[in-house]
């Protein structure tokens, strides 16, 4: 296979992949949703459970997008060093995300800042939004492909606190942030929780939060023990399946960090909605894929 | 047999109705969010559809061209606090008497849902291509010049449900109660976490 064979074979195979991903949730959202679907006896709780599985049967079989708002397309890439096609990733994820908006089809998400037009295509300055990580001597690449709504993405948000304020403050917020914003951002909610020295990082480490499987647990011992203390508690509060109150709120807590300033402690929050439309697959270098997320797919 | 309501809807129909009861719709209901309510509300203009007994859906779907009509491909719900600012005067003005959205509304609703009879209820979001699937038919649509997701779809549906009321006729409103007992339980929850996570020593 040559390069433009290549560019051309990957191109496809990550466009039907970002078709699939936003009809199909993945294999530990599904299995979380059950588990958190059999803990509820309410009616009214019972009743939202079985809407979103008989719709998630529907979208499967209809082959349609399993909500009407598709995101603005996310890849979160760990590129192999020794990748051969690094110079031509962006295109080939640009052409995909184009792609599949026709064959899904996907909403129309893409609005450019100031000129305030929708591009029709899901594309525009920057979008799809690509981010980064490099694997030093590794010959393949790890696509996370992400589509979040408009309002699970409303609750995000960060702040930069004094080191006086503590982990207390960033357990204050998070707390805050999920009884305003989290009512309506379509519970039970993945909650990613960024923590760094400035808002930037603190931001980009929640979003890379959300991918982390359902059960993975943070590498600090006090850390893993934080998210656990934040799932109880949240919990506790009872938000339940589309804020009608029920026996739970989240779908799990992850934190991800980065050494902070002696003087700040930064946090941020992202907030994937139930329909976490995550995927997850490996192309190497000849052009053969994995997918991780989603068991048994085929594209 | 689900409780359902059958357009045009009248005031001994929702009368009973309490906010945390499920219903099902019969008939027409529109598609109406941002603009048709502002259009109507602060632009003082007449709206296309005559919605007195109807029911208006807070959502911008997915449609697609099927010969000269068209055909529902997805249609979830979207935020109806959105709406907040113009449904009371919405309500007044056209005399609709369900408003099916996601999440809450506050008083401005509750007051336009009392005075003059109207209920707002929930459909589950995310769950678009269900509520698609009980649409039987996209009867007509106006206003297509503000674009597909604000435009009027007048469309006749079957068993759309499951609503859940939010706020009936009495102004009972189920997220603003559900909002004071979060709220009441958080204090206490951050505070034994807190006694936990003092990692800065």
């Amino acid at each position: 296979m040559n390069n433009e064979q290549a560019v051309k074979t990957m191109t496809s195979i990550v466009a039907k992949f970002t078709d699939y991903a936003g009809k199909h949730l993945p294999d530990d959202i599904m299995g979380k949703l059950q588990e958190l679907r059999n803990a509820e006896d309410s009616p009214l709780a019972k009743v939202v459970y079985d809407s979103m599985f008989d719709n998630l049967a529907k979208a499967a079989e209809l082959n349609r997008p399993c909500c009407q708002d598709t995101g603005v397309i996310q890849y979160y890439i760990k590129a192999g060093s020794e990748f051969p096609l690094l110079a031509d990733v962006r295109t080939i994820l640009t052409d995909a995300a184009y792609a599949a908006t026709q064959t899904a089809p996907l909403r129309h998400n893409a609005v450019e800042i100031f000129e305030e037009k929708n591009t029709g295509t899901n594309t525009g300055e920057r979008i799809p939004w690509i981010d980064w990580q490099i694997v030093p001597n590794s010959k393949s690449i790890e696509v996370e492909v992400y589509m979040a709504g408009g309002g699970c993405s409303l609750p995000g948000q960060g702040k930069t606190l004094m080191p006086a304020a503590g982990y207390e403050g960033i357990v204050e917020f998070v707390f805050d942030v999920m009884t305003s914003y989290g009512v309506n951002a379509c519970p039970p909610l993945l909650v990613g929780i960024g923590i760094g020295g400035s808002i930037d990082v603190a931001a980009n480490l929640s979003k890379r939060a959300l991918f982390r499987p359902i059960g993975s647990r943070q590498h600090n011992p006090k850390g893993a023990e934080m998210e656990l203390l934040l799932e109880k508690g949240l919990n506790e509060i009872g938000l339940g399946p589309q804020g009608i109150s029920g026996k739970n709120s989240v779908m799990g807590v992850h934190i991800e960090t980065a050494a902070r300033h002696p003087s700040t402690i930064s946090v941020a929050i992202s907030i994937g909605c139930w329909a976490h439309r995550r995927g997850t697959i490996r192309i190497n270098d000849d052009m053969s894929y994995e997918i991780t997320s989603h068991k048994g797919a085929t594209l | 047999m689900n409780k359902t309501l059958t357009t045009p809807i009248k005031n001994e129909d929702i009368e009973q109705l309490r906010a945390g009861d499920i219903v099902y719709l019969d008939g027409y209901l529109i598609t109406c969010r941002d603009m048709p309510h502002r259009r109507l509300v602060e632009l003082g203009r007449k709206l296309p559809v005559d919605l007195q007994g109807l029911a208006i859906f807070h959502a911008g779907p997915i449609v697609a061209k099927d010969g000269e009509g068209w055909k529902m491909i997805s249609i979830g719900p979207t935020t109806s606090m959105r709406m907040e600012k113009h449904e009371k005067e919405f309500i007044e003005q056209t005399g609709v008497k369900l408003i099916i959205g996601k999440g809450g509304m506050g008083p401005n609703t509750e007051e336009g849902c009392k005075t003059h009879k109207a209920l707002h209820a929930v459909f589950p979001g995310g769950c678009a291509v269900l509520a698609a699937s009980e649409v039987e038919e996209i009867e007509r649509v106006e206003w297509l010049e503000l674009g597909m997701p604000e435009a009027m779809w007048v469309c006749r549906v079957k068993q759309f449900g499951p609503l859940i009321i939010s706020i009936d006729t009495e102004g009972n409103n189920l997220f603003e109660t559900n909002k004071v007992k979060f709220n009441a339980k958080k204090a206490q929850l951050v505070a034994e976490i807190n006694s936990q996570v003092r990692f800065i020593k």
